[in-house]
């Protein structure tokens, strides 16, 4: 066998081995590979009680209490579910969740529909497309503070460029309509500022799932004489639903959590009509600090969450096997 | 979250309408009414019940995608 010289790599692996202290490094030696692989990952498993898996669990004990997290010295006092009883009681409550339905569903509807039309003609290489993908995608590399903020000026009855446009196709002046202000057209409002910020996303899952499609299945639909709406429906669509799958997933769960594009635009209002779930949520918590009160409002949002998160992975895994 | 790939067992003795195919599709269509009664604009009391029917369909799927096929 030929004597080659040491790599960096076993030079360096021999520098540690010579570094660790002999007391450790007997120690290390009587472990089996699980262990070791334990030692691994125990810092991660960690972490993650300890910022994920511990506060839900205190969520849910917090769920049950009067506590108020701006009077740490009052007596905390078992309520039961009362908590609960009073939000699935309460109208404005009700009223929050009918917000958030209507902002999730529109939002997700045209996010996936424009998506997966812009990936549809993106993925059909045309000359500087590219560039056009780059500049498709820019809204979704903007912070939402940024575009809650320009969508405010954009919105201004005055001198918005929104008003003005839909003045140059609809012929109706300028300031005779507030996207903000008006009851009827502030959740459109939000609705449009979101489908632009993140349809983007919605047509880069699209995209890695055309591309993702091979060749010669079109190849061999070509000759069968197939033709373009019937490989659309026939190989295209099925071949891709289970990215769009994935993009509404991924959308649907952050849109239930939407907050601070709707606080920067329009702060919940006019009255409650654009008032989601989570910024009732903050309100309640950090303005009325019932902490108590909001943990369960919390809890009702999660498991809403993830019980229709089971239901998706479970479509998802369906899609995939087909 | 379930990802519905529970490990499959063999089928022995086990009643056939606890398969888990049948309770998953129970257990999912209890979490689709949950949440449509959580989110519809028409009855108060039917949002009133959302939460637990919500529960009840969550738990239920948790525990029966362990069950065999």
């Amino acid at each position: 066998m030929p004597n080659n010289p040491p790599s960096i790599l076993d030079r360096s692996a021999d520098k540690a081995a010579a570094l660790t202290p002999a007391r450790m490094s007997r120690s290390i030696k009587g472990l089996s590979d699980r262990a070791v692989a334990w030692w691994f990952i125990a810092p991660t498993i960690i972490l993650l009680l300890a910022i994920n898996i511990f506060p839900l669990i205190w969520a849910v004990k917090l769920s049950f209490t009067n506590y108020r997290a701006n009077r740490l010295n009052a007596e905390v006092k078992d309520v039961g579910l009362r908590n609960y009883e009073r939000i699935l009681t309460d109208p404005d409550i009700w009223q929050a969740m009918q917000a958030t339905a209507h902002f999730v569903f529109w939002t997700i509807l045209l996010q996936t529909l424009i998506g997966f039309a812009l990936a549809y003609l993106i993925d059909r290489k045309f000359r500087g497309h590219a560039f056009w993908t780059t500049v498709i995608l820019i809204p979704m590399m903007l912070s939402p503070a940024v575009v809650g903020n320009f969508w405010r000026f954009l919105y201004q009855p005055q001198i918005g460029l929104f008003n003005y446009i839909v003045t140059f196709f609809t012929g109706a002046e300028p300031s005779s309509f507030q996207m903000l202000g008006s009851v009827d057209l502030a959740p459109w409002a939000i609705v449009i500022v979101d489908t632009w910020m993140w349809t983007p996303y919605v047509m880069l899952i699209c995209l890695a799932g055309l591309r993702s499609i091979p060749d010669y299945i079109y190849e061999a639909a070509e000759v069968d004489r197939a033709s373009n709406w019937r490989r659309f429906w026939s190989i295209t669509l099925p071949m891709a639903l289970p990215f769009i799958m994935l993009a509404v997933l991924f959308r649907g769960i952050e849109n239930f959590k939407m907050f601070d594009m709707v606080m920067l635009l329009t702060g919940g209002g006019p009255g409650s009509t654009t008032e989601v779930a989570s910024i009732t949520l903050k309100r309640e918590a950090f303005e009325k600090w019932r902490t108590g009160y909001s943990s369960a409002f919390a809890i009702i949002l999660f498991v809403a969450v993830f019980g229709l998160a089971n239901i998706y992975v479970k479509a998802l895994n369906r899609v995939k096997q087909r | 979250m379930s990802t519905g790939t529970g490990q499959s067992q063999p089928e022995g003795k086990w009643p056939k309408l606890l398969r888990r195919g049948i309770m998953e599709n129970l257990a999912t269509l209890i979490i689709a009414a949950g949440f449509i009664m959580l989110f519809q604009p028409f009855t108060l009391i039917l949002y009133t019940y959302s939460f637990v029917t919500l529960l009840v369909g969550t738990v239920m799927f948790i525990i029966v995608s362990k069950f065999p096929e």
